[in-house]
């Protein structure tokens, strides 16, 4: 009995461990570099010098290129939820739902490889007048892909757990499928679709490899998506691939960015879980 | 109170021809937007097999990584996958299973059981770079334990241990409760229902979740390289505490590395990977196939 309870007293181990570790390594950061500094700053070149420390270009290249691959996956997702969850024949769904589950279980190092030789070079060097293969645009298109999954099977599930008393008295009422599915099932399941555009968007700010791969790894505040960036979590792998020793300042600002990032993951999981909770609370 | 909706008279033919149009419009974006999703799946692993599979054979499943991109191959990067492996459900499965144990068998509803069930869920969504630096400043620096095959297990263990208490205590919930209630009426103990009636029926549906946990774990690339993974090993590891490479790693290098030849390279790796992936989904599959036909209420 005591060894089980220690079991589950594990999880509460390992994030007092995550949120211990990571202030240990980030409050000696935050007395060399002011915490204004960091938040606010323009310039980020901790591995050059002179090293300047302002996470700004971090912090815009993350929403950036987050929300540029929720503008392509959050579409896409919530129109095949609806079509899955509303239109189409169990058939079409029971094979539709297997290779979506492929697709999520896909590996982020090859959506990198997909991004790089696939997307750059045939569709945004084509569609657009560009040479650069590394840039904000191609991650994204990448990690919209690999987001679509996540979307469709959270926002189906909400859409799901709707009532069919709900969609039968509009049909009763004269409506068609469209407007049973746009009147009655969203806004019926909104909370639970929220919910699954947060829980994407967290999974799009904490995604490495797809960024650290084909966006092109230079801090860079800019709002051009053709440009080269660098993410929080791409800045982290970079540390740590060189070399970094411990004790020294570039070594504690991966753990600054990584506490910056765990705060803000924190934030959008705990807002979704209570729109979830809520969600839960009307339907079941 | 009914409220009045004032009677605007039937829909006209133009406005039911619209409607009408919204309708099928509406199905066309949907199927879209499906067609889109599956797709995308096709040209990914179309792309990935036609740029890989020239370079696959025995060669290189059996040789070192090299400077050379026609002699190079994964083998260390593939031992090194089973071991980290083999350590990694080591740890995170008995103690998943048994903190799920916990939760559905033994703990009541309380204060202490609400902030493990929230704390679990935010677990869930902690980007697994950050598992990575837990892994770097507690097992490599405190524990002294460096770059080794223990290192990468504990890192991946801690980070898929949510994931498996989610599955394994769905699985225990779906056993009904007549199942514990008939046992303890025969004179087990508590202990004894869960550990001879319950665990086994939920045995299966356990079993497919602890396997799709480390079919997760065998794609993640970011904690690994935090943790010091991102070197070229030019051996094999015959013991945990040894250096070790992976092979997500491993296509992540050749993937950085633009000289020609290391894209073939890393879409033959990601073959390999992808098939290792498949071959563990579809006995996740199979398990659940098999608890469909066995279920015995």
């Amino acid at each position: 009995m005591l060894a089980l309870a220690l079991c589950a007293v594990m999880s509460i181990v390992t994030t007092l461990g995550i949120v211990i570790v990571l202030l240990s390594e980030a409050v000696p950061f935050f007395t060399e570099v002011s915490v204004w500094k960091f938040v606010s700053g323009k310039d980020w070149s901790p591995l050059f010098s002179p090293q300047s420390f302002g996470s700004l270009p971090l912090l815009s290249a993350t929403a950036f290129i987050g929300a540029m691959a929720m503008a392509v996956a959050f579409p896409i997702g919530l129109l095949t939820a609806i079509y899955l969850s509303e239109y189409a024949p169990e058939g079409l769904r029971a094979v539709v739902k297997p290779v979506l589950e492929v697709l999520a279980g896909i590996p982020t190092v090859v959506f990198g490889f997909f991004a790089v030789y696939f997307i750059s070079p045939n569709i945004i060097k084509t569609l657009f007048s560009t040479d650069a293969t590394y840039n904000a645009i191609t991650a994204a298109c990448a990690m919209g892909v690999m987001l679509i999954p996540m979307v469709v099977s959270l926002s189906d599930d909400a859409m799901r757990a709707v009532p069919s008393a709900l969609r039968e008295g509009a049909h009763a009422l004269g409506a068609n499928r469209f407007q049973v599915a746009v009147r009655v099932v969203v806004p019926a399941a909104l909370s639970g679709i929220v919910a699954a555009g947060l829980l994407a968007m967290a999974r799009a700010v904490g995604e490495t490899m797809i960024v650290t791969i084909a966006a092109g790894n230079a801090a860079n505040l800019s709002g051009n998506p053709f440009e080269a960036m660098q993410t929080m979590t791409a800045f982290i792998i970079d540390v740590v691939r060189g070399d970094t020793a411990r004790g020294t300042i570039e070594y504690q600002s991966a753990f600054a960015v990584g506490l910056w990032l765990f705060v803000f993951t924190l934030a959008i999981n705990l807002l979704a879980q209570a729109l979830l909770a809520k969600f839960r609370e009307v339907y079941e | 109170m009914i409220v009045g909706v004032p009677f605007r008279g039937l829909p006209t033919p133009q406005k039911k021809q619209i409607r009408k149009a919204t309708d099928h419009g509406f199905v066309g974006l949907g199927m879209l937007a499906t067609a889109f999703g599956v797709f995308a799946v096709g040209v990914l692993l179309f792309d990935v097999a036609t740029d890989g599979v020239g370079v696959l054979n025995w060669d290189f499943l059996n040789s070192f990584p090299s400077r050379t991109a026609e002699e190079a191959g994964v083998k260390p990067a593939l031992l090194g996958t089973l071991w980290v492996m083999a350590f990694t459900a080591l740890f995170a499965v008995p103690v998943g299973i048994g903190a799920a144990i916990y939760l559905e068998e033994f703990a009541g509803k309380n204060l202490f059981t609400k902030i493990i069930e929230i704390n679990i869920n935010n677990l869930a969504g902690v980007p697994s770079v950050v598992y990575g630096l837990l892994g770097l400043a507690l097992f490599y620096y405190w524990f002294n334990l460096g770059p080794s095959i223990v290192t990468g297990a504990l890192t991946l263990g801690l980070l898929i241990l949510p994931i498996i208490i989610v599955a394994a205590r769905e699985g225990l919930r779906s056993v009904p409760p007549s199942i514990r209630e008939a046992a303890i009426a025969l004179g087990s103990t508590k202990w004894q229902a869960v550990r001879f009636q319950v665990l086994p029926v939920a045995m299966p549906t356990v079993l497919t979740g602890v396997i799709l946990a480390l079919a997760r774990a065998i794609g993640e690339t970011a904690p690994l390289i935090v943790i010091g993974a991102f070197t070229s090993v030019f051996f094999v590891p015959t013991s945990p505490t040894d250096a070790f490479t992976v092979l997500p790693i491993q296509i992540y290098s050749w993937i950085s590395r633009p000289l020609a030849g290391f894209q073939e390279n890393a879409a033959a790796g990601m073959i390999v990977l992808l098939v290792v992936l498949l071959s563990m989904s579809s006995v996740a599959v199979a398990l659940r196939h098999m608890l469909a036909k066995r279920r015995m209420w």
